[in-house]
C-alpha cells in the first residue's frame, strides 16, 4: 500500500463531491456517477445495471436471515437465524455488514441507512462495481446462474411454497423443506448437465421405462421365457445394470435423484425439492469464489477510492475513515489469535490481487521466474480481468499465489493424524515449501475435496426399494456420526423406504462403517 | 441508476418465519417462559426476555465430516517459529482442528439463546392462564391515551376543519384585499342597466362604469372567497389518560402445608392481578404480607422463598393489612386491592373473627378482594376447607369479593372475571 500511496496527493483538481457524514439521495446519485465514471470509464469494468436500495438495520437482519435473498419463501429456519442474529446484534456482539449484493440483473445492492456518506461511497465501489463485475464475468456464475431470472424464480418459489402451505398445511410443507434443506449441500451438480438433446433422450427412455413398469405384471415373470433362458442370478445382475443406467447411477446430486425417482413423493413435494435444489445450485458458485469475489470487490473499492482522492472528489477525512474500515476488513489474525476464524477471504483475495498488480508493473527476479507470463506485462487490469473471469478460488490460488504473498501471510502447512497427540509441520513458506504450501492451500478451497463425497449407488426399485448411498472417505475421514444419522433420517423421509449409507475407503473401496435409517411411519 | 428507498417497507418482513419458528419450538419456549416467570418479580411480568432453549425440533443437520478418524491437512497463516518437521501438541479437545472447521450452525445440542418480545412473552404467559382474547388484548395494550383539544393548526383532515376560525380568517382577508361584495356588483349592474335603458347619460360615463364593473368582477375572481391560507383545523393531541394510584396487597399463608408448587400457583395469581392493575393505574404499589399464626410484612423474595412452621391464623394477616393501610395508604388517595392465597387451613376459633374483620373493615375499603384456595391435583380435598366454608357464606353479599379454588394456572382467571369485565374499570 505504501508504494502506491506515496505518489498520490498531487494533482488535485475536481471539486469535492461531499463533505461530512450526512448523505441524501441526490448526493448518493452524484457520487455513484463519479464512481461509475472511474469503474466503468477508466478501469473498464463490465457490469450489470445497478439498483441501489436503502434499507434499515432490521431489514438487513431480515435479509441476513433469509440467506441474503430478498423475497425468500417462508420457513422456520430463517426465523431461527433471524432470532440468533438479532440477539447477537442487540448485544453488540456482532456488527452488520454495510452492504449486501444480489447476483441479479439488474444487480441489487442493499445499503444501510445508518452508513456515513463515506461508507456509502465505499459500499458502492465495493459492491456495485467489484461484486457486480465479478458476477457478470466469472465463468462459474455464467455457467450456473441466470442473473436475469433469479428474482422471478424467487417470487415464483415464494408463491408456490405459500400455495402448498395453504393446500397441504404448513407442517407437511415444512417436513419436505426440512429434509431438502438438510441435503442442500448434496443438491448440487458439480458438472454441467448433459445437453438438452441427451437429456430429452433420457427423459424419453425414462418415460418408456415407466410405461413398461406400469404394464408390468408379476404373473408373466413366472412363465418360462423361451427367448432368454438366463439363469436367475445373471438376470438380477443385468436388471441392476439396467437400473443403474436408467437412473443415471451413481448420482452425486441427491436432491436431483430424490426429486426424480423417490417413489412416494407427490408432484408438489417434488417441486419443493426442486426449488431447494435450484437455490443450492444458485449459491454453488458463491461458495467456490469467496476469496476471488471479495478480493475483486475489495481491490475495486481500494482503487476507486484512491482514484477519487486523486481527483479531489473526496477529502482527507473521508480517506481516513475509508482506510480505517478498509484495514479492518482485510485484517488477518494469526492462527493462534483468539480472533482467528480461518483465513480471511477479503485479506487473501485483496493481497493476491494487489500482488498481481505489482508483478505486472514492478516485477522482481523471483516473479519473473515464477510467473513469466504476467511479470512485467504492464497490463495489471487486463491480467486481473482474465483471472476474475476464468478461475475459482482453488484454481486461482494454484495459479497466482506468489511466494511473496505466502511470505507475507507466513503460511505453513501442518498434517494432523487423528490418533496422534501431535500435529506435524510439513512445509513452511520457504524455497522448498512454496509449491507444496500453495497446493495444500488451494485444495483447502476445493469443494470437491472439502465436501464429503456422497453418491447414490443403488435404489433397488424393482425389489425392496432400499436406497444405498456411498460416502467415499478421503484420508480415512468419516462422517460425523450424530449428524449423519440425523441427516439420513431426512433422506429416508424423502425416499420413503429404508436407506443405507456405506462409508468406504476412497481408493480401495473397503467398507469402513455403515449407517441405516428407516422413514418415520 | 435507480435508488429505491426501502426503509418504509413494512417492518418485520420475517414475521412469518418468526411465527413458524416459535411454533416449532413451542414446548421448549413455554418451559423457558415458565422457568423465567419463576425468577421474575411480580411487578416484572412485562418486558421481553432472553430465553435459552434446547430443542430437538430446531436441529438442522447436514452431512459433515467428523473429527475422530483420519488424516487432515491445514494451511495456517502467521507462522513465527516453526520449521518443517516440528511437532505441535494438539490443543485439548474443543479447539481442535481449525482449517475447515464448519460453523456449528445451531447443530449439536448447544443451547439456543434468543430474545422474546414483550408481546410474545405475554402471549405465552396468557396461554397458560387461558385468558379470553378480549382480555389479552386489553392487558397487552400499552398505556391508553385520549385525544384532547390543543389549539388550532393550519393542517389537518377535513373532518377537523374549524369553520368559525376559517371564516373569520376569510372575512379578514376579504376586507383587507377589498374583495367586492355581491351587493356592490348587483347595484352597479342594475345602475348600468338603468342608465342604458333610459339613455340619459354620456357614453364616457357608461364606459367608465362598465370598466369599474369589469374591475370588480376581476377582483372577485382573483381574491377567493375562501383561500387555503384561511383554513384552520382543530388540533388534537393524544394525552395519556389520567390515572390514579393503587396498592395491591398480597396475602399468603406460608405455613408448612403450602408447598413450592402451591406458592408458584399463587405467584401466577398475584402476577395476573398486578398486570391488570398496572393497566389501570399509573402507579401500583405492592405489599406482601405473609402469615402463619403471626403476620408480617416482607419483601418479595422472602415472601415466596421462606417457609415457616406453625399453624395458621388468617386474621393476623388481615390485621396487618389494616395496619399498613392506616399507616401508609389513606383510603382517599389509594385504590386498594387485595389478593389472598391459602390452602384453606385456619384455626377454627379464628374464623369468626377473621370473617368479621373482613366484612366490617376490609371489604369496605377494598375495590376488590380476591381469594384463591390452591391445592395440588392429587389431593382434592373432598370437603370444603375451613376458610372456604367460611368465605362461602359472605360471597353473595359482597360484589367486590371473589373466591375460587384452583389446582392449575388455567383456573386462575375466573377469579378476576368481574374485575376484567368491560363494564368495570
Amino acid at each position: 500500500m505504501a508504494a502506491n500511496t506515496g505518489t498520490r496527493s498531487s494533482n488535485k483538481s475536481g471539486p469535492l463531491l461531499y463533505d461530512g457524514a450526512e448523505w441524501d439521495f441526490a448526493l448518493v446519485n452524484k457520487t455513484y456517477e463519479a464512481i461509475h465514471a472511474i469503474g466503468v470509464g477508466e478501469m473498464g469494468l463490465d457490469i450489470y445495471p445497478n439498483q441501489l436500495e436503502v434499507i434499515r438495520s432490521e431489514q438487513m437482519l431480515d435479509a441476513y436471515a433469509s440467506i441474503g435473498m430478498p423475497n425468500m419463501y417462508r420457513h422456520w429456519s430463517f426465523g431461527k437465524h433471524f432470532a440468533r442474529e438479532e440477539s447477537a446484534y442487540r448485544k453488540g456482539a456482532r456488527a452488520l455488514a454495510y452492504e449486501l449484493v444480489i447476483n441479479s440483473d439488474p444487480c441489487i445492492n442493499y445499503i444501510m441507512e445508518e452508513n456515513t456518506m463515506t461508507m456509502q461511497t465505499l459500499v458502492m465501489a465495493h459492491a456495485a462495481m467489484g461484486h457486480n463485475h465479478f458476477f457478470k464475468n466469472n465463468y462459474l456464475f455464467q455457467q450456473w446462474t441466470d442473473a436475469t431470472a433469479v428474482l422471478d424464480y424467487l417470487t415464483f418459489a415464494k408463491e408456490y411454497v405459500a400455495e402448498c402451505e395453504e393446500k397441504h398445511g404448513i407442517e407437511a410443507v415444512e417436513a419436505v423443506l426440512d429434509s431438502a434443506h438438510a441435503l442442500m449441500n448434496q443438491g448440487i451438480s458439480r458438472y454441467p448437465m448433459q445437453h438438452k438433446s441427451v437429456g430429452d433422450k433420457r427423459e424419453k427412455q425414462r418415460k418408456r421405462r415407466e410405461h413398461a413398469e406400469a404394464d408390468y405384471s408379476e404373473i408373466w415373470r413366472t412363465l418360462p421365457r423361451a427367448e432368454h433362458p438366463m439363469p436367475l442370478l445373471q438376470d438380477v445382475a443385468v436388471e441392476g445394470e439396467q437400473e443403474a443406467e436408467s437412473l443415471k447411477l451413481p448420482q452425486e446430486n441427491l436432491l436431483y435423484f430424490l426429486e426424480k425417482h423417490a417413489p412416494k413423493l407427490e408432484e408438489w413435494q417434488r417441486e419443493l425439492i426442486r426449488i431447494v435444489r435450484m437455490l443450492a445450485q444458485y449459491f454453488y458458485p458463491q461458495r467456490q469464489t469467496k476469496v476471488m469475489n471479495e478480493g475483486c470487490a475489495t481491490f475495486c473499492h481500494y482503487e476507486i477510492m484512491n482514484r477519487m482522492f486523486d481527483l479531489g472528489q473526496v477529502n482527507e477525512g473521508a480517506m481516513l475513515e475509508f482506510m480505517h474500515s478498509h484495514s479492518s476488513v482485510v485484517f488477518q489474525p494469526r492462527f493462534e489469535d483468539k480472533f482467528y476464524s480461518g483465513i480471511n477471504p477479503y485479506a487473501l483475495g485483496f493481497a493476491m490481487m494487489q500482488d498481481i498488480q505489482r508483478m505486472c508493473t514492478e516485477p522482481t527476479e523471483e516473479d519473473r521466474n515464477w510467473f513469466p507470463d504476467i511479470a512485467g506485462n504492464g497490463d495489471p487490469l487486463g491480467t486481473l480481468k482474465t483471472a476474475w473471469a476464468e478461475f475459482r478460488d482453488d484454481s486461482f490460488i494454484l495459479q497466482y499465489l506468489s511466494p511473496k504473498v505466502m511470505r507475507d501471510f507466513r503460511f505453513f502447512h501442518i498434517h494432523d493424524r487423528s490418533e496422534s497427540p501431535f500435529m506435524k509441520v510439513e512445509t513452511i513458506h520457504n524455497e522448498i515449501g512454496y509449491r507444496e504450501v500453495r497446493r495444500k492451500l488451494a485444495s483447502q478451497y476445493d469443494s470437491s475435496v472439502t465436501d464429503p463425497d456422497i453418491q447414490v449407488v443403488s435404489a433397488d426399485l424393482s425389489g425392496g426399494r432400499r436406497l444405498t448411498l456411498q460416502h467415499r472417505a478421503r484420508n480415512g475421514v468419516l462422517l460425523d456420526k450424530k449428524l449423519c444419522d440425523r441427516t439420513l433420517l431426512h433422506v429416508a423421509h424423502l425416499w420413503g423406504y429404508r436407506v443405507k449409507l456405506l462409508e468406504v475407503e476412497h481408493e480401495g473401496g473397503d467398507l469402513l462403517r455403515e449407517h441405516e435409517s428407516l422413514p418415520m411411519p | 441508476m435507480h435508488i429505491v428507498d426501502r426503509r418504509l417497507n413494512p417492518k418485520a418482513k420475517s414475521l412469518g418465519n418468526r411465527q413458524r419458528f416459535l411454533r416449532r419450538a413451542k414446548a421448549e419456549i413455554r418451559e423457558a417462559v415458565r422457568e423465567s416467570l419463576r425468577k421474575r418479580k411480580i411487578s416484572d411480568v412485562e418486558g421481553g426476555e432472553d430465553v435459552r432453549i434446547r430443542s430437538k425440533s430446531l436441529r438442522e443437520p447436514t452431512f459433515g465430516l467428523g473429527r475422530e478418524q483420519g488424516e487432515r491437512d491445514y494451511v495456517l497463516p502467521g507462522n513465527r517459529e516453526f520449521s518443517p518437521g516440528d511437532s505441535i501438541r494438539k490443543p485439548e479437545s474443543g479447539k481442535g482442528g481449525r482449517g475447515q472447521k464448519g460453523s456449528a450452525d445451531g447443530e449439536g445440542d448447544d443451547d439456543f439463546v434468543f430474545s422474546l418480545s414483550r408481546d410474545e412473552f405475554l402471549d405465552i404467559f396468557f396461554e397458560d392462564l387461558q385468558l379470553p382474547n378480549m382480555i389479552k388484548a386489553k392487558l397487552k395494550s400499552v398505556k391508553s391515551t385520549e385525544p384532547v383539544r390543543a389549539g388550532f393548526s393550519t393542517d389537518g383532515p377535513p373532518s377537523r376543519l374549524n369553520q368559525v376560525r376559517t371564516m373569520r380568517n376569510s372575512l379578514a382577508r376579504r376586507i383587507a384585499l377589498r374583495r367586492p361584495r355581491q351587493t356592490e356588483i348587483d347595484e352597479l349592474e342594475a345602475e348600468i342597466a338603468r342608465l342604458e335603458a333610459t339613455g340619459n347619460t354620456s357614453p364616457a360615463q357608461l364606459t367608465e362604469m362598465r370598466e369599474k364593473l369589469r374591475h370588480l368582477l376581476h377582483l372577485r375572481k382573483i381574491v377567493a372567497y375562501i383561500d387555503p391560507i384561511d383554513l384552520k383545523y382543530n388540533r388534537m393531541e393524544r394525552r395519556p389518560k389520567p390515572k390514579t394510584q393503587a396498592v395491591m396487597f398480597c396475602l399468603m399463608d406460608v405455613s408448612a402445608s403450602m408447598t413450592e408448587d402451591l406458592k408458584e400457583l399463587s405467584k401466577r395469581f398475584f402476577m395476573l392481578l398486578h398486570l391488570f392493575l398496572s393497566r389501570h393505574y399509573a402507579e401500583v404499589d405492592i405489599v406482601f404480607i405473609r402469615h402463619t399464626t403471626q403476620a408480617q410484612e416482607v419483601d418479595e423474595d422472602t415472601f415466596f422463598r421462606a417457609t415457616e412452621t406453625g399453624g395458621t391464623v388468617i386474621s393476623s394477616a388481615l390485621e396487618e393489612m389494616m395496619n399498613v393501610v392506616r399507616d401508609r395508604y389513606p383510603v382517599d388517595d389509594w385504590n386498594i386491592y387485595a389478593a389472598q392465597a391459602s390452602d384453606g387451613h385456619n384455626f377454627d376459633d379464628d374464623m369468626d373473627y377473621a370473617m368479621n374483620l373482613l366484612q366490617t373493615e376490609i371489604l369496605k375499603i377494598c375495590q376488590y378482594y380476591a381469594y384463591i384456595e390452591v391445592h395440588s391435583d392429587e389431593y382434592l380435598s373432598p370437603f370444603q376447607s375451613v376458610v372456604w366454608s367460611g368465605y362461602d357464606t359472605i360471597e353473595g353479599d359482597h360484589e367486590n369479593f371473589a373466591m375460587r379454588r384452583v389446582s392449575g394456572p388455567g383456573e386462575i382467571y375466573p377469579v378476576f372475571r368481574e374485575l376484567f369485565s368491560p363494564t368495570e374499570a
